[in-house]
């Protein structure tokens, strides 16, 4: 009987993953003995989390390449392990006032948080596509549970249901596409397509190109871009707020960084047939994302919209297929993450205590009566504007940069009267807040720990913006 | 056995399952008709994986099938758990009742 | 000592802090002291460097501070600091000292105000975007300080946020200003590209190396560059912002909308000379800009009766002047006319921030006249102003303008010159018409209202712009060519090789196995002439002193008059009238002038530019509004729209 070799697996390398793993469920045994006060999972989540970012640094030579090529860990890898572990320690620090004045009591939203978190490592990582498929699908469906968790609610329903039915329509068309490029190239592994492209020795031209389509349309549900951007905005309201700020960075970015690994690695040289498709799905995202977000009257709903502009931007370094805009990617969902969930902590800030507070006209007169949270919100909307000397422009500019590098001066010239517009709406808050009287009075829930998260995300938002040179250095 | 049936037809059957699948999607309102759908379509795609698996002589192809029908499990027993949390707060299984969230 | 550098933006970045977070608690004084004390320092500090620049011979008059490596992606590096030359350092002198002079002024503007610190936790963080501006070593540095004026100018603007005039005008001020900032952006990029660099000196050094003399890159470059220029320099088209910024509190209009923001499109075209002068092409397009947008203001200029409109729109056509000036090659000329317009400029608005304090925030000139017994300070100062607009000898801007109206037609053409000139005549014409209709006459003014002159705090500033206007023009006195001393001074800044840049395009065309046509006209100089000068600067002060006579008819002598022009019940009377010939000048000239500068303020202004935008806004809106109605809410439908984007990209693809 013949021995089937055992891969090489370096578990240094796979610790981030393993141990979020593993205090997952150390958190779902202890919800069974925790009663009502769930701060001992909160600090056991935390402390996974923070041990997982940790362990992160461990490996001492990078890259580490782990199950016969189908995971390696590399800077960039690393780099989004950061941002995952990041984004969702923050999203359960705003969890922590928001669940329960909002009756959200359910222990497996740690869970489900950290599970999700190890999705987004393995998406982060993967550079096979049966590795993608499982990571998209361990995200996704952690987010379906996550989404619907107030179980009460019947807007959180719908958001769960769509949600799940669409998501699940979407992975038909992923799985379907990564079946067809293996058909077409005889392999799962992206080095391995890349290579059978390069040598011409492809089964079906036909299948591949279909495969491609297919694939930008999976990806394209995932990351939330038009026309399969539409679940977005209606499960973006739907959702708990902090869950929602959670899927706006998190998994957006998982997503983003394995489109990128599949089109910039995988079949880059079949890129002159697909770029002029994503052109046109990053075009028509930024379009109907900012366009969409002027008549927004709910802030949840706006800055849904507003994310889909964003992944508009965002595709354009995948369009670009170099290096550069791995690095871009990377940077600017960082940014990206400080500015949403700063966004999102004052969302939270503002709630009261019978109703989430989410219509825009409530932030007027913001200004007078909470200068510092006025002060904050209007960094983040400039940054989220592409102002300098913001994370968020620093982060466009980057991207614009890679682009013009390959030649994409259209694209370009088009994402740049974009963001322009995009500051319409983004200003309309802050002319809100300034520049009107309210109209009733606020009560307003300041949860500590609410307030430390803004505090935090105003200092990544412009430190990014100042000194961006040291988070760059770490995503190339 | 191989060659008595080429792999054309299997991928035919296989895109017409798909397509199946997807105007259930487009068509049905029901809420489990359109999950069953999503169900055929996830399906075809086995089969796919499976022919050119054959076809091609090498494993990947069942690994990943068996991945698909795993996470196909998943999302069952996690969309049922939906559609029936939903079912208690508005007792129905007709998709376009579900319009709360819109523009 | 120019190490300081770093210094002299931080000081204003502290006072904003200070202020923005304390200001509340520490009082009114304190909060005062704070911002005042903060620019103070900065100014010194910009004067201890000056006076080290100063003596550093000229060759080496040129200092980069590097403070840290801002971003570097594989070939891609900026760092940020600071570039300390005799450009930066003009800049840097009228920025610290004119803002100064201005803030003192506001702690007696705005006493009254309750949201004091406030306004100047935004006016000192306005000092430091500014400073960022002028001073920055790179394109991407000058483009945060660019942006940054543009943000506290917007909050400034809608100061006043209870009124929503305020909040409109700072919203259109910042949208219109966008519009050149992208325009501004692209150009960086394209710079990076082309350069792999975005560094002034290095950009500069290797342009003449790099770019062929008037081929497609250069073009673009800069004519975005421009557009940029003509969005945060209120030039012609995206000129309409800046007479609606006027809702801003007064200082701010002085400092932001008339001393420095505004002329940060002409420092950049200055810094970028080198670019600009490969680029025949858009050189004439700036001057033909600059000059339309001079004549233009000038004439919507003489129909305004808010007397902050009367000046924002002859600040338009001041910076028109500039730009003409750097559109015929005369950048001294340019950074001249900035100077000594930044001196009565600022001097002007502060005066009519002061005749407004006087009466109790009345603007409209028809409710003002004979201030000048109740408010003798205002009134001389704002008289040497005038003068100094006007161009009367030996008042700074008679220096100033008559430099660039000579540049403009030995190096442009004749038609730019009378534009210029033209410009010229309206300008001495409006100016006075303010003059006489706020200070002489009969009193018009609310009888319930007794003018009052305005505290010390508010005169000082006055006075010392008054004197600096008067002065001012001494840095570039004309005719003997080695006294000009801004010439000097920005000779090493400006320095541009026509003749080797052109021998190495041609070259370069030549590798290329193409043939360029002939340039050998442009290398013909022209000689300095002295008559032409002084025979152009009688001219000019013949042109101002005409403009002064007529308004001293129109408004003094016969302050109806203007009243029937308008009306057009002007025609037999006026001929029986003993001012016959007057009135023939008048009826042939100013009033068609009138009449055409009301239809072009009531029709181009009104209706056209800003219907234009109006009409875009409404469209953006149409969009969103189909967009939503797409989002219908049914999961099916969501399910259509994927599979339809599925059946389009296939299609693309195949």
């Amino acid at each position: 009987m013949e021995h089937i070799p055992a891969p090489a697996i370096d578990f240094i390398s796979l610790a981030p993953a393993l141990i979020l793993s593993v205090f997952g469920m150390l958190v779902l045994l202890m919800d069974l003995f925790a009663g009502k006060n769930k701060n001992l999972l909160v600090f056991a989540s935390l402390v996974g989390l923070v041990l997982a970012g940790v362990s992160a640094f461990a490996p001492k030579a990078l890259p580490v390449v782990s199950f016969g090529g189908s995971y390696v860990v590399d800077h960039l890898s690393v780099f989004f392990t950061l941002i995952f572990v990041f984004s969702s320690a923050l999203t359960i620090l705003l969890s922590i006032e928001y669940n329960p004045r909002n009756g959200i009591r359910a222990g497996e939203y740690y869970a489900l948080i950290l599970f999700c978190t190890v999705g987004m490592i393995l998406l982060a990582s993967a550079t096979d596509l049966i590795m993608i498929f499982l990571g998209i699908e361990v995200v996704s469906i952690c987010l379906y549970v996550l989404a619907g968790i107030k179980r009460g609610d019947v807007k959180s329903n719908e958001a769960a249901l769509k949600y799940f039915l669409l998501g699940a329509f979407a992975t038909g068309f992923l799985v379907y596409g990564m079946t067809l490029l293996y058909g077409a190239t005889g392999t799962t592994k992206l080095a391995g397509i890349a290579e059978v492209i390069h040598s011409g020795q492809t089964n079906s031209d036909t299948l591949l190109l279909l495969g491609t389509v297919l694939l930008i349309i999976g990806f394209g549900f995932k990351v939330a871009s038009v026309p399969f951007h539409m679940w977005a905005p209606d499960v973006y309201e739907g959702a708990p707020s902090p869950v929602t700020a959670f899927m706006a960075v998190g998994p957006k970015a998982a997503a983003l960084v394995a489109f990128y690994r599949v089109f910039a690695t995988a079949i880059p040289e079949i890129g002159t047939t697909w770029d002029t498709l994503l052109m046109v799905v990053a075009v028509a995202t930024m379009v109907i994302g900012n366009f969409g977000a002027i008549v927004q009257t709910n802030i949840k709903r706006l800055l849904a919209y507003s994310s889909i502009s964003h992944v508009g931007y965002l595709l354009i370094a995948i369009i670009a297929r170099n290096s550069l805009g791995g690095s871009a990617i990377a940077y600017y969902m960082m940014a990206y993450a400080f500015m949403i969930f700063g966004t999102f902590g004052i969302v939270i800030l503002l709630g009261e205590k019978n109703s989430e507070n989410l219509e825009i006209k409530n932030y007027a007169g913001l200004g007078v009566k909470q200068p510092a949270i006025a002060l904050c919100m209007t960094v983040f909307m400039l940054s989220l504007g592409g102002m300098p000397p913001f994370a968020g422009f620093i982060a466009k500019f980057y991207i614009f940069g890679a682009a013009i590098k390959e030649g994409y001066v259209v694209l370009v010239v088009i994402a740049v009267l974009n963001s322009v517009v995009s500051l319409y709406y983004y200003l309309k808050i802050v002319v809100l807040m300034y520049m009107k009287d309210s109209e009733r009075e606020l009560e307003l829930s300041m949860g500590p720990i609410t307030l430390a998260v803004v505090a935090i995300a105003v200092f990544g938002t412009i430190e990014m913006g100042l000194f961006p040179d040291p988070i760059l250095q770490l995503t190339q | 056995m191989d060659g008595f049936v080429p792999l054309n037809h299997y991928l035919l059957l296989s895109a017409t399952l798909f397509v199946i699948g997807v105007l259930g999607v487009l068509l049905r309102r029901n809420v489990i008709v359109v999950f069953m759908s999503i169900e055929i379509m996830l399906n075809a795609v086995n089969i796919s994986l499976i022919a050119f698996d054959h076809y091609l002589n090498n494993s990947d192809g069942q690994v990943f099938s068996f991945m698909v029908m795993c996470v196909a499990a998943a999302e069952v027993s996690v969309g049922l758990a939906i559609i029936i949390s939903m079912f208690r707060n508005k007792p129905t299984v007709n998709l376009d009742e579900f319009n709360i969230l819109k523009w | 000592m120019l190490n300081l550098a770093c210094l002299v933006p931080i000081f204003p970045l502290i006072g904003s802090i200070i202020n923005g977070f304390f200001g509340l608690r520490i009082g009114k004084n304190a909060v005062g002291m704070v911002a005042c004390g903060s620019v103070a320092l900065s100014f010194l500090t910009v004067l201890l460097m000056f006076a080290s620049l100063l003596f550093t011979p000229a060759e080496e008059r040129m200092f980069e501070q590097v403070l840290f490596t801002w971003m570097a992606a594989g070939d891609f590096s900026v760092d940020f600091g600071f570039q300390i030359d005799p450009l930066s350092m003009v800049m840097m002198l009228v920025v610290t000292g004119v803002g100064f002079l201005i803030h003192v002024y506001s702690i007696g503007y705005m006493h009254e105000e309750y949201s004091y610190y406030r306004y100047f936790a935004y006016l000192n963080l306005f000092m430091f975007s500014m400073l960022l501006l002028v001073m920055g070593n790179n394109f991407l540095v000058m483009f945060i300080g660019w942006e940054g004026v543009g943000v506290c100018s917007y909050f400034l603007i809608g100061y006043y946020f209870e009124k929503k005039s305020a909040c409109d005008a700072g919203v259109k001020a910042f949208v219109v200003n966008r519009v050149g900032d992208f325009a501004f952006l692209l150009a960086i990029m394209y710079i990076f590209n082309i350069f792999g660099t975005i560094d002034f000196s290095d950009v500069m050094h290797m342009a003449p190396e790099k770019l062929i003399f008037g081929a497609e890159p250069v073009t673009i470059i800069t004519l975005l560059l421009f557009i940029g220029a003509t969005g945060k320099s209120a030039q012609i088209p995206l000129y309409t912002w800046l007479p609606d910024a006027m809702e801003g509190p007064t200082p701010v209009s002085a400092l932001i909308h008339a001393a420095t923001m505004v002329t940060a499109g002409v420092y950049m075209v200055v810094r970028c000379s080198v670019l600009f002068e490969m680029a025949p092409l858009i050189m004439l397009t700036v001057a033909f800009i600059g000059g339309a947008t001079a004549l233009m203001a000038a004439t919507i200029g003489m129909t305004q009766y808010d007397i902050k409109r009367v000046l924002a729109y002859s600040t338009v056509s001041q910076i028109g002047y500039m730009f003409l000036a750097c559109g015929v090659g005369a950048y001294t000329a340019a950074i001249f006319h900035l100077v000594t317009h930044a001196f009565f400029k600022a001097c002007l608005f502060l005066g009519s921030g002061s005749v407004i304090h006087g009466i109790h925030g009345e603007q409209d000139m028809r409710k003002m006249g004979g201030l000048k017994e109740h408010q003798p300070i205002t009134y001389i100062t704002f008289l040497i102003s005038t003068f100094a607009i006007a161009g009367i000898f030996p008042l700074s801007g008679f220096f100033s303008k008559d430099e660039i109206l000579y540049h403009a037609l030995m190096d442009g053409n004749i038609i730019l010159w009378g534009m210029g000139a033209t410009g010229a005549l309206l300008t001495a014409f409006y100016m006075f018409r303010l003059v006489f209709m706020t200070f002489w006459g009969e009193s018009r003014v609310d009888p319930h209202v007794h003018p009052h002159e305005s505290p010390k705090v508010m005169t000082l500033p006055l006075m010392i712009l008054a004197g600096l206007a008067t002065v001012g023009g001494l840095l570039g006195i004309p005719l003997v060519h080695g006294w000009h001393a801004l010439h000097n001074w920005l000779e090493p800044v400006l320095h541009f090789d026509l003749a080797a840049t052109l021998e190495h395009s041609r070259h370069m065309l030549h590798a290329q196995g193409e043939h360029p046509a002939s340039w050998a006209h442009l290398l013909i100089e022209t000689e300095h002439n002295v008559w032409v000068e002084i025979a152009l600067m009688l001219l000019s002060l013949g042109i101002a002193i005409t403009g002064i006579v007529g308004a001293y008819f129109c408004y003094v002598k016969n302050p109806d008059l203007p009243g029937k022009f308008i009306k057009g019940q002007w025609g037999y009377e006026l001929v029986k009238n003993k001012y016959g010939v007057d009135e023939l000048y008048d009826a042939t000239i100013v009033k068609p002038t009138v009449v055409g500068s009301f239809f072009l303020w009531k029709t181009a202004d009104q209706k056209g530019i800003d219907g234009g935008v109006n009409a875009v806004a409404n469209v953006i809106g149409w969009f969103s509004v189909q967009a939503r109605v797409f989002q219908s809410g049914f999961v099916r439908n969501y399910a259509l729209f994927m599979v339809m984007g599925f059946l389009v990209l296939l299609i693309l693809m195949f």
